[in-house]
């Protein structure tokens, strides 16, 4: 069966050549980065090498990135590292569990956190943050791009907030990386964690931006890895990947190649608009990653429409998984005030580099009559159009 | 070689209906595995009588493992689709209130209706499957003469679930497959272990599936209190069928009908519930003989081998899971009602259970104790 992947929001493949940087250190350059002797210095220099791509991509000095397990490693890392008990922070109600979940923590130490709101589009408002904002207010958490919707939230202007009351600013950068250009300094952010499987490097593999002069109290306690910043022998070939997935996210987003990813999700947006009725784009009305199109089609079960279009090769994804695989209401559309009705008959299709135009034809091919399928079969949907 | 077809199965990771996947698989049926994700069990963790941790039960985390497991082993496409707020709103929200106004309720026939044989039924049709196979010990056949799907008692009686089935339309019937109704459970144990079935001895599980432990009472006031509801206070008096108060008691939702123990009251002979009155919180106690009855009425009716009852009929009528099928006459005591007399008195009729009617091993209908 021909199968088509469009959820690389949720993880994306590794692209050939990152394979190929990685493949040595696999077996043949196996040195513990922090060994004295050749095969140390040999794993040693690579890992700086890559660092010095990250950086490269963020516009930060190498020494200011911390190489992780991850995303979720990244923000727990940034939050929990910088915040005390009795501080306040601010955050936002469509922020990855991995943020969502360190506040929720927090607040059970001792630790008052702010969720501001978003609008009908998934925007966070500056105003909001500012206005949030308290004596003893040491960090503003808000994301930069939703994995979602793909809206990128306005944080320059979140940075300039943080920057005049003298708070700590980190911004979540998963979804963000690879998709659109990054200057921390622009930012003006203290904190900006990545993931690699986000950027078609490996899973298992990520990096913090930690500002200059920023001081972190370590989550895990071990020898003096990244500048006692995060201790554990480096996971070479994962950060090798990194490094390169880096370079080339860096190459095409100088070239300009971003244009074409956005053209080709458009096409499929319009492509699905145009055939399916009473559908809509969630966050349309905001600036979005270039990859991203959140919809929803009224009168089914998202659920069931992953299901469906999974069985016949398309993948694409609803809300966020729960342990046992179940699909549970995004809090994501919720906050945006989308209908639960809504929110649960919205799907996501998320672009890799790996997509080629033909990819959005073949799903173009199956969702108008899958849709209309689950629509025939919907009471809902026969109920709606009795009363119509 | 049966023709052919896209057939879901629900799974729910016990033995049963992980054998019917593996059976449909072997006969050549495109299979597909869907597990239904019906009550978070960690959501009352912690309070009072709730385990910290729950094994073993449906919905928990192992079952859905042993579920995937399966169908991996298959090679079949396997999802868990969500229906937590339909179940909540059609199965433990009802559960709780049929207790507090003093009834039994059976949550299984709810599920089956509301969930099982409704929700995951659309489900599976959306998805392209042209019908649901469970693991229920149950019999379906189309009667050409009657023009109707029949639901039969399964050949191994002691395994009979067709108590649970009453309520199942004509149109759900048509699109669901029974492959247990005809083998016994050591036979579908051996033939899991044919299929080399990592789960064949899996214990069966007995219990209701969101009720941890099987104690209805500590469950309904964790429920409750997730909820920030109070308990309602459903004490009064215990009263004898004459209406001479011999004592009072905590809250109807704590009895059912013929039970004997817990009712505080010391006299010469035994004393049973024979009646709830839940307008008047009233627990009616009396003896042993005074518990039987020989007339219910039942309400909420499902006919499945008639269309209707247009006159009175001879069938065989069950009043609960583990009860003996009696001999019994049923007809219409209004629009959706159904007025059913014994020939010999039964033993604590209960409202809240189901009461169906069987004529031979054929289910005629059923109906709801009121």
């Amino acid at each position: 069966m021909r199968r088509v992947y469009l959820d690389n929001n949720a993880t994306t493949p590794i692209l050939p050549e990152v394979f190929e940087a990685m493949r040595p250190y696999f077996a043949e350059r196996f040195g513990n980065a922090s060994s004295i002797h050749h095969h140390g210095q040999e794993t040693r220099a690579a890992v700086e090498r890559s660092r010095e791509s990250v950086a490269a991509l963020l516009g930060c000095r190498a020494s200011e990135i911390v190489f992780t397990s991850g995303g979720t490693e990244g923000d727990n890392l940034a939050i929990l590292g910088l915040v005390r008990e009795g501080d306040h922070v601010i955050s936002s109600t469509i922020e990855h569990h991995a943020v969502l979940n360190s506040c929720k923590h927090l607040e059970t130490a001792g630790c008052e956190v702010t969720y501001v709101p978003v609008d009908g589009n998934g925007l966070v408002d500056p105003n909001d943050v500012r206005r949030a904002l308290r004596a003893n207010t040491k960090l503003i958490s808000i994301m930069m791009a939703n994995n979602e919707t793909g809206v990128l939230q306005p944080v320059e202007e979140i940075g300039k907030v943080a920057a005049e009351a003298d708070v700590y600013f980190h911004t979540d950068g998963v979804q963000a990386a690879g998709k659109v250009p990054i200057d921390v300094h622009r930012i003006a952010c203290d904190l900006l964690s990545i993931s690699g499987h986000k950027m078609h490097a490996p899973q298992g593999v990520g990096s913090l931006y930690v500002r200059k002069g920023t001081i972190l109290q370590p989550m895990l306690y071990g020898g003096s890895h990244e500048r006692s910043r995060r201790a554990g022998t480096e996971n070479v070939p994962g950060i090798i990947g990194l490094g390169k997935a880096a370079e080339i996210a860096k190459e095409a987003l100088d070239r300009g190649d971003l244009a074409q990813m956005a053209a080709m999700r458009d096409c499929l947006q319009e492509g699905i608009l145009a055939e399916v009725e009473t559908i809509g784009v969630n966050g349309t009305g905001a600036p979005r990653v270039p990859n991203t199109t959140n919809i929803h089609f009224d009168y089914i079960e998202g659920e069931a429409l992953v299901i469906a279009l999974d069985l016949k090769g398309l993948a694409v994804s609803t809300g966020a998984a729960c342990s046992s695989g179940a699909i549970e209401p995004s809090h994501v559309l919720t906050a945006m005030g989308l209908p639960p009705d809504q929110a649960r008959a919205s799907l996501r299709f998320s672009l890799g580099k790996q997509n080629t135009p033909e990819d959005v034809e073949f799903a173009l091919s199956l969702i108008p009559s899958t849709v209309a399928r689950l629509r025939e079969l919907s009471p809902v949907y026969n109920k709606a159009a009795l009363s119509t | 070689m049966p023709v052919s077809r896209t057939i879901a199965v629900a799974m729910s990771g016990g033995v049963d209906s992980s054998t019917v996947a593996a059976m449909l698989r072997a006969e050549g049926h495109a299979v597909i595995g869907l597990t239904m994700q019906l009550w978070n069990q960690r959501r009352l963790s912690g309070r009072p009588g709730m385990p910290e941790a729950v094994r073993g039960r449906c919905c928990s985390l192992d079952d859905v493992y042993d579920a995937r497991r399966v169908a991996e082993a298959l090679g079949i496409p396997y999802y868990v689709v969500n229906h937590e707020e339909r179940f909540e709103r059609d199965v433990v929200r009802p559960f709780v209130e049929e207790y507090l106004s003093g009834r039994t309720p059976i949550p299984c026939s709810l599920c089956n209706n509301h969930l099982k044989f409704d929700q995951l039924l659309i489900v599976a049709q959306q998805i392209g499957a042209d019908a649901l196979a469970t693991g229920h010990y149950a019999r379906l056949e189309y009667d050409e003469g009657r023009g109707r799907w029949l639901l039969k008692r399964a050949t191994d009686t002691s395994k009979d679930q067709t108590y649970f089935l009453f309520g199942l339309s004509q149109e759900q019937l048509s699109r669901t497959i029974f492959p247990l109704g005809g083998m016994t459970k050591p036979a579908v144990r051996e033939l899991a272990r044919d299929h080399g079935l990592a789960l064949a001895e899996k214990p069966d599980s007995q219990e209701i599936c969101f009720v941890p432990g099987g104690d209805y009472k500590k469950f309904l006031d964790a429920y409750l209190a997730d909820q920030g509801e109070a308990l309602p206070d459903t004490s009064g008096e215990l009263v004898t069928a004459g209406g001479e108060v011999v004592g009072e008691h905590s809250g109807i939702h704590n009895f059912t009908v013929g039970q004997r123990k817990g009712l505080g009251v010391a006299t010469g002979s035994p004393l049973y519930v024979i009646q709830i009155n839940g307008d008047k919180r009233q627990v009616v106690v009396g003896g042993q003989e005074q518990l039987y009855s020989r007339t219910l009425r039942t309400h909420r009716v499902n006919f499945i081998s008639i269309g209707d009852l247009h006159e009175p009929r001879r069938v065989a009528v069950k009043i609960r899971h583990r009860h003996e099928a009696a001999p019994a006459t049923i007809e219409k005591s209004g629009a959706d009602e159904v007025l059913v007399t014994f020939d010999d008195p039964q033993r604590a009729i209960t409202p809240g259970q189901a009461a169906v009617f069987y004529d031979g091993e054929i289910v005629v209908g059923g109906g709801w104790i009121i």
